[in-house]
């Protein structure tokens, strides 16, 4: 729309101008109801203001007017307020459904900072550097309490909870930076959970993920998944007594129980730190527990691994 | 019936000097009997609200104190007057006080006490005892939440996520939580004793379908208050367990699931919001119908409208949730349910408004609050159909819109329409009236100071200003400054009443038994009313809302009903 009027932020996505789009048709209708009440109220209190101190009201008493009045001020804010619920509702899904092809990123949040680690291994804190035009998703946790990542310019807010994953996902359109925030109390220094996203040219990103600026990675996910000692049950050989990873990220997976799951993140999150919830058909549910073992950002690093260890997942059409 | 005219037992007066107005009572309940004694262990149900009056006055005085605080640390972008830790206890307090110890008893338990036993033609609720035993359980629970607040306070917002509340914190959550377990004691309490009166006090004649819609509004009230409450007091109990004795229920390192919490929490808290409104509506219904002379538009649109919004108000928690980790196939239900408790909301409004037409409407101080609150109420109203919607609210979720948009309701609603009932039965329960010029500068300097301190938060909000923020980028500041400055105004609108209220309760001309020549049983009794309520049993035998037709016009013939 604008993108530089006064009192709308700054659109950072394309995402951005469906929800402004969106605030502002069901701002017409506001506008108009309570004009329309504003303007009745002080109309009826001026028309009708009381000229004597004995004077009374006239009762209306046409009752089939009454009800037809009744049904008409329900039936219509109702139609209004189900078109606003279908767009509202299809902008959310787009907003909440990350396209197949999104470059994942992982974030992990803490009591007060946000540590966020690039698809390219680059890691980097309270900043997000990301190119123009990129799907970017990100794959986000928390080590301690809720936190909430919000940039304004891409108009939307995740919620970061603490033993799962939540994901959020944006196409920055435009060059720029933007105000990260942390969009749910968190504790003394909330306020101050706050940093930045980058937006730059794709050839400014790939030199800025090549110069230093990012902080040096940790250990690989695949040097952590040998010194975790997962390597020897999980392993290609007829000694494995654990389920075979490669291949396995974005299959279903059927379990014991009979029932069946997908091998995304939040699963191969879950069968690191609760081995036992979800085990694996034909196997026994003899994996340890690693809960209090590895850190948040460890178990990105060997998520990670682990989805490396399967051929990026063909984009749906 | 006229209304002067019933009014029965009245000696004449054999006192020396000026005559007393018509209806005005020597003796009456609050003289019935001296000593500090006889108010702190009254059955009396009018002495019981006016003890519930010197509360939540304390409380909301308290609130308000803090929320001054809070609009000077945020009038510059720097967080330079208080430490994060001291501004996070204060808006803490901020929502604990106004939320559980004022908004939540205000209108029950000072208008609900005094008013729905005289409405009904009852001489008192149907608990006298229980009801005494409701403002003493108030008291405890909110002085706890106060010596909480004296010793440090707690940080973790009036909503108490956890883990953050449950592990994280290490302020005094456990005796504010504890307060807010007894102080709902309280509330249900109260919510039987107004749902059994309605049932089994009302006097001859009083059908369900004549009474004043206030009393319908408070009988929705209570069965949120009996239904909803157990349920905050069973939350904040497994966060004491969890905090005291490291029961995994909501933190996940436990084995919990933080977001239970917030299903639970806002199982009540969202019917909570509605424990604060509807009674405002039933003083709106009171104000519009008083103040028009005429009897509510669609009576009984209106007084179901107020079961409905209980009923749907259980449904539409979720809506506190949509980002919060919950499927998004939830949050579809959710914004639809939320969508349809708007419909009885605006069948409301347009009654008010419609109740007007052809009225006989006087510019007096309770119009002027019943005028703004509809206005107000109207504007919070519709800003949250923008919230139930999933894309907007997925955006402004969290910010500064959803701090206005609940102040509209909470303040431009609640406390609005709670001022007007003040303002409306005051000569009822004090038998004084107060001066109207400084009454109605009060409302113009609340509805003006209302608006210019959260207007501006609708904008800032869009803008992206999280809320809860001790220190925010500088951008923001100009609005941020405006709302500063309005609550300013504001708090000086609120300053008013107290102290003409004070004033007139010594130096205010005496009332008439119905200064506003207004219909209702409460207003044929002499003021203040006798310690029984009525010198006689009333019999009841017109609808509500009934004054006599004018002569008949010659535009059109009334068909009787």
């Amino acid at each position: 729309m604008w993108p530089n009027a006064p009192l709308f932020p700054e659109q950072g996505s394309a995402l951005a101008a469906e929800v402004d789009h969106l605030v502002l048709f069901s701002l017409l209708g506001s506008v108009f109801f309570s004009s329309l009440i504003a303007v009745l109220l002080v109309y009826f209190a001026v028309r009708y203001r009381r000229r004597h101190p004995d004077q009374v009201g006239t009762v209306v008493h046409h009752s089939w007017k009454i009800t037809a009045l009744e049904i008409t001020w329900s039936v219509v804010p109702l139609a209004l307020m189900l078109v606003l619920f279908v767009w509202g509702t299809r902008v959310f899904f787009y907003q909440n459904r990350p396209p197949a092809d999104a470059a994942t990123y992982y974030v992990v949040g803490r009591q007060w900072m946000w540590k966020i680690q690039h698809p390219e291994g680059n890691r980097e804190i309270n900043q997000l550097h990301v190119p123009l035009g990129r799907a970017v998703k990100l794959l986000m946790t928390s080590e301690d309490v809720i936190h909430d990542f919000f940039v304004p310019a891409f108009r939307i807010h995740v919620d970061v909870l603490p033993g799962r994953y939540t994901t959020y996902w944006f196409k920055a359109n435009r060059v720029g930076t933007y105000h990260l925030f942390c969009g749910q109390y968190c504790g003394v220094e909330h306020a101050k959970m706050s940093g930045q996203v980058v937006v730059m040219e794709p050839s400014a990103y790939e030199a800025w993920l090549a110069g230093s600026q990012g902080q040096p990675p940790l250990a690989s996910g695949e040097q952590l998944f040998a010194a975790k000692a997962c390597n020897t049950c999980h392993r290609p050989d007829s000694a494995a007594r654990a389920p075979v990873l490669t291949g396995l990220f974005g299959r279903p997976v059927s379990l014991a129980d009979g029932s069946s799951a997908t091998a995304d993140e939040s699963y191969i999150r879950e069968s690191i730190v609760n081995p036992a919830a979800k085990v694996v058909a034909g196997y026994q549910p003899i994996m340890p527990t690693f809960k209090g073992n590895v850190s948040e950002e460890e178990l990105v690093l060997l998520v990670s691994y682990v989805k490396s260890l399967s051929p990026a997942p063909e984009v749906k059409k | 019936m006229k209304p002067e005219t019933t009014i029965a037992g009245q000696p004449a007066s054999a006192v020396a000097g000026p005559p007393l107005p018509v209806g005005y009572a020597r003796r009456n309940y609050i003289n019935a009997k001296y000593g500090a004694k006889s108010w702190l262990l009254t059955l009396d149900h009018k002495r019981i609200a006016i003890l519930y009056l010197l509360s939540v006055t304390f409380f909301f005085a308290l609130g308000g104190l803090m929320a001054v605080l809070i609009r000077l640390e945020l009038a510059t972008p720097e967080g330079d007057l208080f430490q994060p830790d001291v501004y996070n206890r204060l808006f803490t307090m901020h929502g604990v006080m106004m939320v559980f110890f004022f908004l939540i008893p205000a209108i029950p338990g000072v208008l609900g006490n005094f008013l729905i036993p005289i409405m009904i033609g009852a001489r008192d609720l149907a608990f006298p005892r229980l009801n005494l035993a409701s403002w003493y359980i108030y008291n405890v629970g909110a002085v706890m939440a106060f010596w909480a607040m004296l010793h440090g306070g707690v940080d973790t917002g009036w909503t108490f996520y956890t883990p953050l509340s449950s592990i994280y914190s290490n302020t005094y959550v456990v005796v504010t939580a504890v307060g807010i377990f007894i102080n709902g004691f309280s509330s249900i309490l109260t919510g039987i004793n107004f749902i059994v009166t309605i049932h089994k006090m009302r006097a001859p004649g009083m059908t369900w379908f004549r009474l004043p819609l206030f009393v319908w509004a408070h009988y929705a009230t209570s069965l949120i208050m009996v239904l909803g409450t157990p349920v905050i007091a069973i939350t904040v109990l497994l966060v004491g367990a969890e905090r005291l004795l490291h029961i995994g229920i909501f933190d996940p390192r436990l084995g919990g699931d933080p977001v239970l919490f917030q299903h639970l929490f806002w199982f009540y808290s969202h019917p909570a919001v509605y424990i604060m409104i509807l009674p405002a509506m039933g003083v709106i219904s009171e104000l519009v119908a008083a103040f028009a002379r005429k009897p509510i538009f669609g009576y009984a649109f209106v007084a179901f409208s107020s079961v409905a919004i209980a009923v749907l108000g259980f449904l539409v928690w979720g809506h506190h949730m949509f980002v919060a980790g919950q499927s998004i196939y939830s949050g579809v239900v959710f914004s639809v349910l939320s969508m349809l408790v708007a419909v009885p909301s605006a069948i409301k409004v347009f009654n008010w408004t419609a109740t007007l037409y052809k009225g006989s409407v006087s510019w007096d101080t309770p119009m002027l609050y019943a005028l703004g609150f509809i206005g107000l109420f109207t504007i919070g109203g519709l800003t949250g159909v923008m919230l139930a919607t999933l894309g907007i609210d997925a955006h402004v979720h969290d910010t500064y819109f959803i701090i206005a948009h609940f102040h509209y309701i909470m303040v431009g609603g609640a406390i609005m329409g709670y001022l007007g009932g003040m303002h409306y039965w005051w000569p009822k329960i004090t038998g004084r009236l107060y001066p109207a010029f400084w009454s109605k500068l009060s409302a113009l300097t609340v509805f003006i100071g209302f608006n210019v301190t959260f207007f501006p938060q609708f904008l800032l909000g869009y803008m992206g200003m999280p809320r809860r923020y001790h220190s925010y980028p500088p951008e923001f500041q100009v609005l941020n400054v405006m709302s500063s400055a309005g609550a300013t105004i504001l708090a000086f609108g609120y300053l008013l009443p107290l102290l003409y209220f004070v004033w007139s309760m010594r130096w205010g001309p005496r009332a008439s038994a119905n200064p506003w020549g207004a219909a209702g049983l409460e207003w044929q009794t002499t003021s203040p009313p006798p310690t029984d309520n009525f010198h006689a049993r009333p019999v009841v035998t017109t609808p509500p809302y009934d004054y006599p037709e004018p002569a008949p016009s010659e535009e059109e013939v009334p068909v009787v009903a």
